[in-house]
C-alpha cells in the first residue's frame, strides 16, 4: 500500500521535526555506571513489554523479546515501520544526519590537516552505513526512510567538535538502545557492527577535544529512541 | 515501587538479602543479589533495569559469558602490569589508567553476573605479554581491544537473553572506544572499517593463544 507507506514516513520525520515524539526523559542509572547485575535482574518473560507495544513484530510475541534491559515505552522505533524495519529506518533517519552533518562540517572549511581527515573518515563512513542501511531495509521488503532536510550550526572548529561528539555519542547510545529490540540476528550482527563503529568516532572526536573516551564509565549506556529523536530534532528543518 | 522500597532498603543493608534468603523466592534473591551487586557497582539510585524475577540463565549465555570474562581477564592482566611496565606517560599514562579501570569493572561484573544467573565463572589464567618498549605496549593494546570488539561483536547474535545482550553491547561499546582512543596513540587510523568486522570463537581464542601460560 504505497500510500500508508508514504504516510508512515512523512509522520515519522514530521514527527521529529514538530517536535511531537514523547519527550519522556532517557531513564537512567544515577552514577554513570550500570552494573550488569543490573541489566540482568531485569524483567524477563514477564514485561509488560510496553517498548514493543506499538510494534508488531514477525513472531507477534511479546513474551521472551519482551525484556529489553530495562528501557522504557519511550523506546519505540513504530513511527519507523514495523519491528526491525522500523528500527533500521530509525537508525537509517540518525546516518543520514549523521552524514549530511559531516557533509556540511566538510565545505564549512573550518578544518584542515589531520582533523580534516578524520572528519573525512567518519563523514565516508556515515555515508557507507546510510548505503548499507538503505539496501538491507530494501532487502527486507521495506520502504527506506526518506533522507531528512537538515540544518546545522557550524561556527567554529570547537564548537562543531563538539557538536560531532555529541551526535556520536548520542548515535552509539542509540544504537544500544535498539539492539535488544531486534529480533534477526543478522539484522543484530550488522546493527552491533555499526554500533562499535560510532563508539570509535565518539571516542576519537572526545580525544581531540581533550574530553574522557568513556563518559558513562566503564558501562555504556543506551538511550531511548523517543531522546536520541528530541535530542536531533533542532536539525531537521 | 514496594519493590524499589524493599530493594533499595537491602541495599543499603545488603546483608539482609543473606538472612532473609530462606523461605524464599530464588529470584528475588537473585534480585537482592544484583542489588548487592549495584551497590557495589555505584548505583546511587535503583535501576529502571531492576525488575522483577531473574529468568535462569540459558547454559549458552553462561558459556558466553565465560568467554568474554576470559577475555576481560587477559586484557585487565595486560594493563595492570602495563601500568608500571609500558613505561608510559603524560596522555597515554592516563589512558592505561583508564582501561585498567573499565576492565578490571567488566572483569568484576562479568563473574558476579555469571553467578547471579547460577553458572560457574572462569577462574583467571595465567598470561603472559610479550613487549620490551612503550611502542610494544600499545601495539598489542591495540590488537587486543580489537580482538575484543570483534568478538563480542561476533558472538552477540548467539545470546539468549535480552538483558546479557544489552549487557555485552554496553561492554562491547566501551571496548570499541578503547580501540580507538589506543590507535590513535599509535598514529592509526581510529575507526578502519565503515563496519566492525567479528572473529568467532576459534579465531580469538586462536588469537589470543600466545598469552596464556599453560
Amino acid at each position: 500500500m504505497p500510500e500508508v507507506e508514504d504516510e508512515t514516513e512523512v509522520t515519522a520525520i514530521e514527527k521529529v521535526k514538530n517536535g511531537s515524539v514523547s519527550r519522556r526523559k532517557l531513564l537512567s542509572a544515577a552514577g554513570g555506571t550500570v552494573a550488569l547485575g543490573a541489566f540482568l535482574a531485569a524483567c524477563g518473560s514477564d514485561d509488560d513489554s510496553s517498548s514493543n507495544s506499538n510494534d508488531t513484530t514477525a513472531s507477534g510475541s511479546t513474551g521472551s523479546t519482551g525484556s529489553t534491559g530495562g528501557m522504557g515505552e519511550d523506546n519505540s522505533t513504530a513511527m519507523f515501520g514495523e519491528g526491525d524495519l522500523g528500527i533500521m529506518n530509525y537508525a537509517l533517519t540518525l546516518e543520514y544526519l549523521e552524514a549530511a552533518f559531516y557533509a556540511d562540517v566538510i565545505k564549512s572549511k573550518l578544518f584542515k590537516g589531520s582533523d580534516l581527515e578524520a572528519i573525512k573518515l567518519f563523514g565516508s563512513q556515515e555515508a557507507d552505513h546510510v548505503v548499507a542501511l538503505t539496501d538491507a531495509v530494501k532487502k527486507a521488503g521495506g520502504k527506506p526512510a526518506p533522507k531528512p532536510k537538515t540544518e546545522f550550526p557550524l561556527n567554529s572548529a570547537k564548537q562543531v567538535l563538539k557538536l560531532a561528539s555529541t551526535v556520536e555519542n548520542l548515535g552509539a547510545s542509540a544504537y544500544l538502545g535498539q539492539a535488544p529490540r531486534i529480533m534477526s540476528p543478522d539484522v543484530l550482527a550488522a546493527a552491533l557492527s555499526i554500533h562499535s563503529v560510532e563508539a570509535r568516532h565518539a571516542a576519537a572526536l572526545n580525544t581531540l577535544l581533550g574530553k574522557t573516551i568513556v563518559p558513562d564509565g566503564p558501562f555504556a549506556r543506551p538511550a531511548e529512541a523517543g531522546m536520541v529523536l528530541n535530542a536531533v530534532q533542532p536539525f531537521i528543518v | 515501587m514496594n519493590e524499589l522500597k524493599t530493594a533499595n532498603t537491602e541495599m543499603v543493608h545488603p546483608e539482609l538479602a543473606q538472612v532473609e534468603f530462606d523461605g524464599q523466592e530464588r529470584s528475588d534473591f537473585l534480585l537482592k543479589g544484583a542489588m548487592a551487586a549495584g551497590a557495589i557497582f555505584g548505583l546511587g539510585a535503583i535501576s529502571p533495569f531492576v525488575r522483577n524475577a531473574v529468568a535462569k540463565a540459558d547454559m549458552g549465555d553462561i558459556e558466553i559469558l565465560n568467554y568474554a570474562l576470559t577475555l576481560e581477564y587477559l586484557e585487565s592482566a595486560f594493563y595492570k602490569e602495563g601500568l608500571t611496565r609500558a613505561g608510559a606517560s603524560g596522555s597515554l599514562k592516563e589512558l592505561i589508567n583508564t582501561i585498567s579501570t573499565d576492565e578490571d569493572a567488566h572483569v568484576k561484573a562479568l563473574t558476579e553476573t555469571i553467578k547471579s544467573l547460577g553458572g560457574k565463572p572462569v577462574k583467571a589464567p595465567k598470561v603472559k605479554f610479550e613487549y620490551s618498549d612503550t611502542a610494544g605496549f600499545t601495539a598489542l593494546a591495540e590488537t587486543l581491544e580489537n580482538t575484543g570488539v570483534s568478538a563480542y561483536n561476533g558472538v552477540a547474535p548467539e545470546i539468549k537473553s535480552k538483558d546479557v545482550l544489552a549487557a555485552a553491547g554496553s561492554i562491547v561499546q566501551v571496548e570499541a572506544r578503547h580501540a580507538a582512543a589506543i590507535a590513535l596513540q599509535n598514529g592509526n587510523s581510529p575507526s578502519p572499517d565503515a563496519f566492525d568486522p567479528t572473529l568467532t570463537q576459534a579465531q580469538v581464542l586462536k588469537a589470543v593463544q600466545p598469552f596464556l601460560v599453560k
